[in-house]
């Protein structure tokens, strides 16, 4: 009896292999993104997600503090930064940071996940300070901190090394490092957007540096810009060896690029059919990072849940007053409450679970 | 080794019975379709992708450029999951203008438009007169009228003491080309006598297609689900349309969309995008004999509606130079041409001009 098969008979080859267990290299990698069948890829990166996840998606109950948009670096990619006096430069004290953190001190918080520029200026004990204030206003929630970028940065600014930053901030209540900062780590792509930025091999480098204080991060990629598709799966091959040997990475997230109000307005941003593509090939390629995360805000609510079956086992959190995205013309909702995660997450056949930061079930209060 | 089909043992766990009904081109009974929703969103896609390229092997999209032109508000049904009307004697009631219609009219045109989508409320203030003035206007222009719905055509009949097939011939007479298949909502009366206890009933509905069916007409037909209906209510549709389908061959195409509870007095939750596409590939599946599955972009955006071309639909509608109903719930999707067709080739696919009747321009 003839069923219905891969459209595309370069997946067949790449099923056996998934099937198998048996690791993927770079070729199968550009197949599965130059594949014109999108459902079969997707189909082979649920193999893998049921593997891991059976039919559970997680979410988690946070909260984004974006400090201050002032950075040394100017990222054409980037509608966020601001140099300082610039019109739209703003950066908060620790008071406004903590007023914040306050206005939602009853809310079933997890984690606060701050992220922000490079900041000339700002002393090494402000980033402490942040970290200290918030723990003593909310001790139980995890602080999920500064990226690779921003501790390199802060390294520099303290004169000290990236493992005694680490340590310093792990000190102050860094509980584990986003995975921002990563874009794609091809040095052409670097050359012309990003040339002041830290290298791929500094932004590992804090990353494993990290995993072996025994914090861990995460891992992203800015796609759908002026990246090829080999671009890309060198990428992911390059995230993949440096997780065999620390193992720090929690989750993978694919950040597709938004062109609004950035140096690269004439691009038009990847399609949705580029975004689940990315989604899933991630899934196949990274088989040794547990988690696969689509974030929301960036690729709306109705794509992110439609992700869940392509390889996707997370949706990110509730999230509140997220600015990066939005100040690069993102039109989604600054916040889910839990109830529409919720919703979202079992009309795509999910079952829906709360998570923290390290992926610990949270029982719902 | 042979490769196993994906689809079966390793990514549901599901018995093969249903996909091996539907795959040599048997076609699904009701106890088949309905079982089609314990299947999981790309084993569907995949069957339905597979059912449209049977039935469409060219790998095109065709889309119309058209704008909907309501030409009035004013309507005595009341449905509870519509932002768009007003009732007779509400301050912000309207009927188009004329110069206000010819001004819009010469923007399609501009445009490179070929029809107008023709709708309005059950307004009982508007006569026959009325509509072949209406009509003429639009055919003199050069655009084909594309209009009306089964609910006008039945509130005239009565308002006018005629028969279906004589409102619809002195509106054929006047220069209508083909009607849209709108007021379907979901073909069963349990949900209809819920959520538009004063429209036309299913049977009617079908009476009115299958009326103008056989005076030649085409016609399209949709359904708005994700209000009060189940799973097997939107299945019964489906099976009804496909019946009449049967008989009198006048569907061209089937376009589903979702309910939108923005400022509706049914109110709640819209339904997400996974159900929209399952929804939409069990409509291919079962809809074995009508030609097109329209995407409807103005309710999902665009990102869902590029996905929906690979979950069985062919057609990606109209570039809607105005849309006025959806747009009252809140919902404001815009897409220019360029960006359809763009949306259209990202996807595998070459766009296509049509017109009203489907036929390729």
């Amino acid at each position: 009896m003839a069923l219905p098969k891969f459209q595309d008979p370069d997946l067949r080859s790449i099923y056996e292999k998934v099937a198998a267990k048996v690791r993927l290299d770079r070729e199968d990698g550009l197949a599965l993104f130059e594949s014109a069948d999108l459902l079969g890829v997707g189909a082979l990166a649920q193999v893998v997600r049921r593997r891991l996840h059976g039919r559970r998606a997680f979410y988690i109950y946070n909260q984004h503090v974006n400090y201050s948009n002032i950075c040394i670096n100017g990222c054409k990619f980037c509608a966020f930064s601001r140099k300082a006096g610039e019109p739209g430069a703003y950066e908060m004290s620790l008071e406004e940071i903590f007023a914040k953190i306050e206005a939602r001190r009853y809310e079933p918080i997890t984690e606060i996940h701050i992220v922000g520029g490079c900041h000339p200026d700002l002393p090494f004990s402000f980033y402490l300070e942040m970290l200290r204030g918030i723990k003593r206003l909310r001790p139980a929630v995890h602080l999920q901190a500064f990226t690779a970028v921003e501790v390199a940065h802060l390294s520099d600014r303290a004169g000290l090394s990236v493992a005694d930053t680490l340590l310093a901030l792990k000190e102050a209540g860094l509980g584990s490092l986003p995975g921002g900062g990563a874009e794609v780590f091809s040095p052409r792509i670097r050359q012309n957007l990003c040339p002041e930025k830290l290298s791929p091999e500094g932004w590992l480098g804090v990353a494993q540096t990290a995993h072996r204080l025994g914090l861990n991060s995460n891992a992203t990629m800015l796609y759908g810009h002026l990246e090829t598709l080999a671009e890309r799966v060198d990428h992911l091959i390059r995230l993949r060896q440096a997780q065999d040997e620390t193992h720090g990475f929690l989750a993978f997230i694919p950040l597709a690029f938004h062109p609004q109000n950035t140096g690269l307005s004439e691009l038009s941003g990847p399609s949705a059919i580029d975004d689940l593509k990315t989604l899933a090939v991630s899934r196949l390629l990274l088989d040794n990072v547990p988690h696969l995360k689509a974030f929301w805000v960036m690729l709306g609510p109705k794509l992110a849940q439609i992700s869940l079956c392509f390889g996707v086992d997370d949706v990110d959190g509730t999230v509140m007053e997220e600015r990066i995205t939005h100040m690069a013309g993102a039109q989604t909702p600054q916040g889910l409450t839990r109830a529409q995660l919720r919703a979202l997450i079992r009309e795509a056949g999910c079952e829906p679970v709360e998570r923290d930061t390290l992926y610990r079930v949270v029982e719902a209060a | 080794m042979m490769p196993r089909p994906y689809e079966i043992d390793e990514i549901d766990g599901i018995e093969g019975g249903i996909l091996e009904k539907l795959i040599p081109g048997g076609r699904l009974d009701r106890l088949a379709a309905n079982r089609l929703w314990d299947l999981d969103l790309l084993t569907l896609g995949s069957a339905a992708d597979l059912a449209r390229r049977r039935l469409h092997p060219e790998s095109r999209v065709s889309y119309v450029i058209d704008r909907n032109i309501n030409y009035t508000n004013i309507c005595v049904s009341g449905c509870r999951f519509c932002a768009f009307f007003r009732p007779p004697g509400a301050p912000d009631g309207y009927v188009l203008g004329w110069d206000d219609l010819a001004a819009k009219l010469k923007e399609l045109k501009d445009h490179g438009g070929s029809g107008v989508l023709l709708q309005g409320g059950l307004n009982p203030e508007l006569g026959p007169s009325y509509y072949e003035r209406l009509i003429g206007c639009i055919r003199d222009s050069g655009l084909a009228v594309h209009g009306f719905s089964p609910p006008e055509l039945v509130f005239w009949a009565d308002q006018w003491a005629l028969t279906l097939e004589e409102v619809i011939r002195l509106l054929v007479a006047a220069g209508l080309s083909s009607i849209p298949g709108g007021g379907a909502e979901i073909l069963m009366d349990r949900v209809r006598r819920l959520a538009s206890p004063h429209k036309c009933d299913s049977a009617q509905w079908l009476e009115v297609m299958a009326t103008a069916h056989k005076l030649g007409l085409k016609t399209s037909a949709t359904m708005m689900f994700g209000h009060l209906e189940t799973r097997a209510e939107r299945i019964e549709h489906l099976l009804k349309i496909r019946k009449l389908q049967d008989e009198t061959g006048g569907f061209t195409a089937f376009i589903p969309w979702t309910f939108q509870p923005g400022s509706t007095s049914l109110g709640g939750e819209p339904l997400g995008a996974v159900e929209y596409l399952r929804t939409l590939a069990i409509s291919r599946l079962v809809l074995d004999n009508v030609p097109h599955l329209q995407v409807s972009w103005v309710t999902q955006g665009p990102k869902v509606a590029q996905l929906a071309l690979k979950f069985g639909a062919d057609d990606f509608g109209s570039t809607m130079l105005e849309e006025n109903v959806v747009a009252a719930t809140g919902v404001g999707f815009r897409l220019p041409r360029e960006e359809i067709e763009t949306l259209i080739r990202q996807a595998g696919y070459q766009p296509r001009l049509r017109d009203h009747r489907y036929n390729l321009r």
